[in-house]
């Protein structure tokens, strides 16, 4: 097995609030491997937008220990001239709000070529080459008149279009994408999405892909990574987590989600709400919801183990799990 | 720190100074009317910690029965701008339309000249007097608050509580006084404790130019132009009324702090 | 207009919508009124007609720009509709002035999106009802705590929870108490305008299953927008498909997921995401941008991006009509009646 692109080990993240230190990430381990598309999902406050951030240090005012290894070298200790080589030119990055994300002064074509500028060697006409050529790759029509436009003149579903391109430009190996479509409408969410994964196939890039929509991870990934309460909880190919989840949470999650059935069926939430994360957690985090507890469980942190081929899962009860 | 530190402060300095405004008989060492040739211009010492004047009246006694009329400026020269501008403002700001229009032309008006000169006209047209001042500083004076609450009501009435209270079929005046007024009340009257101290300033502007109060009522800004000419001689005469003023600004600014946190029903 | 209720019978329907239009004027740009162009208008909502009956769950579904939300403010009357009826049991609810009005409001309420934003943040949740309450004198004086607290339990929320300010609860709590407040009134029809979009999915679940439980035992007739497909067939018997102003398709909610009969609610069904690796498609559902409201395409609004669309689409709009099936009514010049194969 070659070695993994991104190989983040026991990463943890402490952010100094004025109530105390928050712990929004704890001892997270992940791979991702050239080409492989990761979903890393879990609910609001499991922490899998910080650990997107940790990644590329863009975390202010946190305390991160661990390691980041990208291609051999631990991001976490570079000196900003090897990070900035790093950042944006091998590892690009796309936000949920296009909107936030792109500078609402400068037109499209002029952030195109700006990431081509900070990036890379090509003259004036080479850029402008370039811009269109990945306006093109992202399906924005009438790319020539469109590198002139404003954020501000597209569409939600274009912007993001636009950011993609922007962080594309430097053709880099692997792409952080932070709830990408959460804010688009349904069929713009397909389109984005369908995009990303062309992308990847078609630029053999891996892309880490962060979201709260299970079903945007069965769509789109080959590997899903499940947090909860910063912590992974379970990991492994998508296919085979959803048929077989081994950890309690995962189960409960996929029961929840609103499915083809008999109509009009009562849901089935998870009860309860996730815990807070300023106090130490002793034991398993999802105890007071899960509904497999062992008498260990409040007690003793279950370890991130493997239960089947590539396919680890954090939960002393993983035998018992049923989908 | 915050919390409930601005409020006491600001509220210590202000009942202090109600004090004096109400018992000046009590509050004050000597008679502030009362001359006394022995102890002309004398400097602060044990017998008149602010010192006496050119008549041996007591700085001190003269600067807390000036309190009186001072804070009652303080309420009469914002109170009307206050009741007026937040009804205007009020109606104005939910119901836009026409009326807003023209609102917005008179706010123009009034904002394109500067303050004092406006109130000084008027007083120079109706005659000196505190009683003119009112009317002046009134007249002048709601459209600052009008176009503060028309601001929040603005805001306000996009709010989806303002919506449900029409589908529940509640009458307007119900949803102006019981849900706009309410949430749109917290900067008026932080922005009113500031126009206190601000009404005081200018009460002792036009004080200070003969417009305001009249002697013999004596308020800070009269005992500062009584003190201007001794200055060289005798600073205390002017400075000490000085020092009041800056006290009362000070104690309104944080007693208004203080108030803004206490009316946020989220702490 | 007489429909086939719940049980069978026809039925005049609780809420019957027809022919709804709704346009916004917009600013236009100096240089336009200079050259004497119209001001542009914002096409909210076109022609729209439902029905809601007693007991039933209407949803409505579409994405931005649909103008489902205006819909839902023009059947409360928060916006007056351009054009169309709006009937509450048969009587015009449009024209009505003065208490007549306020016994419509009474009849009709509304439960809003967010939950930040819906309730006064300086009235205490007790309050607020018992103000709903005594507004409308629903109960005596002397009845409206012991009202206020069944209320709350009707919502699941603690007997203390009257007490409190809306800050103090949570974002699902919030809703809850939203919900409470329309009901306090005692409507026929509750039209709910996105109520769960702004809550975490798991919170999203609570407040689906409450709305079923609330339907249940008090026999409300429901509207239930939402731009989450998934959430629509848990809760609605019958759904409506916008787009662009105007409804594409009518249906029975299981039927239509199943078997849409409109191209648009094809790719719509087929965006999103299901929670099936197995069931993955390679390329998007639909290709194109969502058009503008303020210059919608001419004839069927989803030609543009329509892979089936014919010379016709782009000059005649389409019939919001049953082409074949009863009780089903499709704009599309392509939709006919399934074939006794695909008959659900």
């Amino acid at each position: 097995m070659t070695a993994p692109l991104l190989d983040v080990d026991s990463l943890r993240v402490t952010f100094d609030t004025p109530r105390g230190p928050v712990l929004a990430v704890d001892g997270v381990s992940l791979q991702v491997g050239a080409g492989e598309v990761l979903g890393l999902v879990g609910e609001s406050g499991s922490g899998k937008s910080v650990t997107l951030r940790a990644i590329t240090r863009l975390l202010r005012r946190a305390t991160v220990t661990g390691q980041v290894l990208w291609r051999g070298r631990d991001l976490l200790i570079q000196a900003e001239p090897a990070l900035r080589a790093v950042r944006g030119r091998e590892v690009a990055m796309i936000f949920q709000e296009p909107m936030a994300a792109l500078n609402p002064v400068l037109t499209i074509g002029q952030q195109i070529e700006e990431s081509l500028a900070a990036h890379g060697t090509l003259d004036r006409r080479a850029r402008r080459a370039r811009a269109l050529e990945l306006m093109d790759l992202v399906g924005i029509a009438a790319g020539a008149q469109r590198l002139g436009a404003y954020p501000h003149e597209f569409s939600g579903g274009m912007r993001q279009r636009a950011m993609i391109a922007i962080a594309l430009a430097p053709q880099p190996m692997l792409l952080l994408a932070d709830e990408p479509t959460t804010a688009l409408d349904v069929t713009i969410q397909d389109q984005v999405l369908k995009l990303l994964l062309r992308l990847a196939d078609e630029l053999g890039m891996a892309m880490v892909l962060v979201t709260h929509d299970l079903g945007v991870v069965a769509e789109t990934c080959s590997r899903v990574c499940v947090m909860y309460a910063g912590r992974v909880a379970e990991a492994g190919p998508v296919a085979d987590v959803f048929a077989h989840p081994r950890h309690a949470y995962t189960a409960a999650l996929l029961r929840s989600m609103p499915r083809p059935g008999p109509a009009r069926e009562r849901l089935a939430p998870i009860p309860g709400q996730p815990p807070r994360l300023d106090r130490a957690i002793p034991g398993c985090p999802f105890v007071p919801r899960c509904g497999l507890v062992e008498p260990r469980c409040p007690t003793h942190a279950p370890p991130l183990v493997p239960v089947a081929p590539a396919h680890q899962a954090a939960c002393w009860s993983s035998a018992r799990v049923a989908p | 720190m915050r919390g409930r530190a601005p409020l006491l402060a600001g509220g210590a300095i202000l009942l202090a100074l109600l004090l004096c405004a109400l018992l000046p008989g009590v509050v004050a060492p000597y008679d502030p009317l009362a001359f006394d040739y022995a102890a002309l211009l004398q400097p602060p010492g044990a017998a008149h910690p602010f010192g006496t004047d050119q008549f041996g009246r007591d700085i001190l006694s003269r600067t807390i029965a000036a309190a009186t009329i001072d804070l009652q400026i303080a309420l009469f020269a914002t109170t009307g701008p206050l009741v007026i501008g937040t009804a205007v403002g009020l109606l104005v700001g939910y119901y836009g339309g026409v009326a807003d229009a023209v609102f917005g032309r008179v706010v123009d008006l009034v904002v394109t000249f500067p303050f004092l000169v406006l109130v000084i006209a008027i007083v120079a047209v109706l005659g000196p007097g505190l009683g003119n001042m009112y009317v002046a500083v009134t007249a002048v004076g709601w459209v600052f608050y009008a176009r503060l609450m028309r601001g929040e009501v603005m805001v306000l009435r996009g709010q989806d509580y303002v919506s449900a209270c029409k589908v529940l079929g509640y009458g307007q005046a119900r949803i102006l006084l019981r849900h706009v007024l309410p949430n749109a009340a917290r900067p008026i009257l932080v922005y009113w404790m500031t126009d206190m101290a601000l009404a005081i300033l200018l009460g002792s502007s036009l004080g200070y130019l003969g417009l305001g109060a009249q002697p013999p009522e004596a308020e800070w800004g009269v005992l500062i132009a009584d003190g201007k000419n001794l200055f060289t001689q005798a600073w205390w005469v002017a400075v000490f009324p000085g020092f009041a003023i800056v006290l009362a600004g000070i104690g309104f600014s944080l007693a208004g702090d203080g108030m803004a946190d206490l009316l946020d029903v989220k702490r | 207009m007489l429909v086939v209720g719940p049980g069978g019978a026809l039925t005049i329907p609780l809420l019957e919508a027809a022919g709804l239009s709704k346009r916004f004027p917009l600013r236009r740009p100096a240089l336009d009124w200079l050259r004497g162009r119209p001001a542009p208008v914002l096409h909210a909502v076109q022609g729209v007609s439902l029905v809601v009956n007693r007991g039933e769950t209407l949803g409505i579904v579409g994405e931005s720009g649909c103008g489902k939300s205006t819909l839902a403010r023009c059947l409360v009357r928060l916006h007056d509709p351009d054009a169309g009826t709006v009937r509450l049991d048969g009587q015009d609810a449009l024209a009505l002035t003065g208490p007549a009005r306020r016994g419509y409001n009474r009849r009709v309420q509304m439960v809003f999106q967010d939950p930040y934003g819906s309730l006064n943040p300086r009235l205490r949740v007790g309050d607020a009802l018992a103000e709903a309450l005594l507004v409308h004198r629903v109960v005596p004086r002397a009845a409206v705590p012991a009202r206020v607290r069944a209320l709350l339990d009707l919502v699941h929320l603690p007997a203390d929870a009257g007490g409190r300010y809306p800050h103090e609860f949570s974002g699902g709590q919030r809703q809850r108490v939203g919900i409470a407040r329309a009901l306090a009134v005692e409507p026929s029809v509750i039209i709910a305008d996105e109520p769960v979009s702004a809550l975490d999915v798991s919170v999203q679940a609570q407040i689906v299953n409450l709305f079923l439980e609330l339907q249940e035992r008090l026999g409300l007739a429901l509207l239930f927008i939402t731009h989450d497909l998934r959430l629509v067939r848990h809760i609605a018997h019958r759904t409506a498909v916008m787009y662009l102003g105007r409804i594409v398709e009518t249906g029975p909610t299981e039927a239509m997921f199943t078997a849409p009969r409109h191209p648009y609610t094809a790719a719509l069904m087929s965006a999103v995401p299901q929670v099936d690796p197995g069931a993955r498609r390679r390329g998007p559902a639909v290709r194109g941008e969502l058009p503008s409201a303020i210059a919608p395409p001419p004839g069927c609004p989803f030609h543009p991006r329509c892979p089936i669309a014919e010379p016709r689409c782009t000059t005649e709009p389409p019939a919001l009509i049953p082409r074949g099936l009863p009780d089903w009514p499709v704009a599309c010049h392509l939709a006919s009646a399934p074939n006794a194969r695909d008959a659900p």
